[in-house]
């Protein structure tokens, strides 16, 4: 004997979550399709524990908590640079995991993760930008771009700068100001 | 990165350097595609047209006939249109000369093809690298500097 099931994707889905969150014993809420709330803060494992009782079903939550948590660093990157002058001098691995809640290794590896490239290169591309914006607009010297940037010296900022972009911050000045020139 | 791919464009006469390049991205196994044109005037044939996808980065080989990529340079950078579109000289050329004026003529990045295919690798995933560095932090492209 044969038989033609028909079955409706959408009903067997939340049956299977609401079942598999029941299960999890907590205050939830289900909104929409796909979204789930929790009413209360749930624990590692039992975060853990959810995802493991949907895999079997191919459901898999979202990893979205980890491009927040990545946004939320190079928002506190670009304000360690942007601001080098008023905030406290401290290490920026430091600095982070202060301002973040977690150590600096959890931070880093997630970072690199997700962006395929490093906190490190990433701090280094802002202070490089954060340079050719007062070299441009505020014409300030190299050697106080490097002091207000906490840099060791002016040195290590050129060569920072050149070995970025490949050009020196000389060249990077007087290209700018040709184009300036060409285009009025 | 996953579902968002690069849309590249690469200009150049030379079917070595254009198979080449379109390998080099091959092994790379990031998320781009790649299209490539024999020289100026069927690039920028292609450009002109309503409907053309524009690339994220454009790769111009400097010596073509018909067109030169200097030509094709100049030609991009009065449409309005293509603001967008980061440029990237690759060319054999190495005098400062062509590479200062090809960035005051409005060139992101200026690339001295590499005859070794380890190193084109590299320098190609470096630029893709930048460029998406620069569109995914809002960074300003003006400033969109590099040589390689």
């Amino acid at each position: 004997m044969k038989l033609f099931i028909k079955f409706d994707f959408n009903t067997v889905c939340n049956v299977v979550l609401k079942e598999k969150l029941d299960a999890l014993d907590v205050d939830y809420e289900m909104l929409s399709f796909g979204e789930v709330v929790f009413l209360e803060n749930i624990s590692d494992e039992k975060h853990q524990e959810f995802i493991d009782a949907l895999a079997p079903y191919g459901i898999e939550i979202v990893e979205d908590h980890k491009s927040i948590l990545v946004q939320k660093i190079k928002d506190a990157i670009t304000d360690m640079v942007y601001n080098s002058d008023t905030e406290v001098h401290v290490k920026s691995s430091v600095y982070l995991s202060e301002k973040l809640g977690h150590s600096y290794g959890y931070l880093s590896n997630l970072f690199s993760e997700v962006t395929y490239t490093s906190v490190e290169n990433f701090i280094i591309l802002q202070k490089i930008e954060y340079t050719k914006q007062l070299i441009i607009s505020e014409n300030k010297s190299l050697t106080e771009i490097a002091f207000q940037l906490n840099y060791s010296s002016v040195a290590h900022l050129s060569t920072q700068f050149k070995n970025t972009t490949g050009i020196t911050p000389s060249a990077f000045q007087r290209i700018i100001a040709k184009r300036r020139e060409e285009n009025n | 990165m996953a579902t968002d791919y690069t849309h590249i464009i690469l200009a150049d006469d030379d079917e070595d350097d254009r198979m080449f390049f379109t390998d080099a991205f091959e092994e790379l196994k990031m998320s781009v595609k790649v299209s490539t044109y024999n020289d100026g005037v069927y690039l920028m044939d292609y450009l002109n047209q309503e409907d053309a996808t524009l690339p994220n980065i454009l790769f111009l080989d400097l010596n073509m006939p018909r067109k030169s990529g200097m030509e094709c340079l100049k030609e991009i950078k009065e449409n309005p249109k293509y603001k967008d579109i980061v440029i990237a000289i690759y060319s054999t050329s190495a005098s400062e000369e062509d590479i200062e004026n090809t960035f005051v003529k409005g060139a992101n990045i200026y690339i001295k093809k590499p005859s070794d295919f380890k190193i084109l690798k590299k320098v190609l995933s470096n630029v893709v690298t930048t460029n998406w560095q620069y569109h995914t932090n809002g960074l300003n492209k003006d400033n969109f500097l590099l040589r390689l």
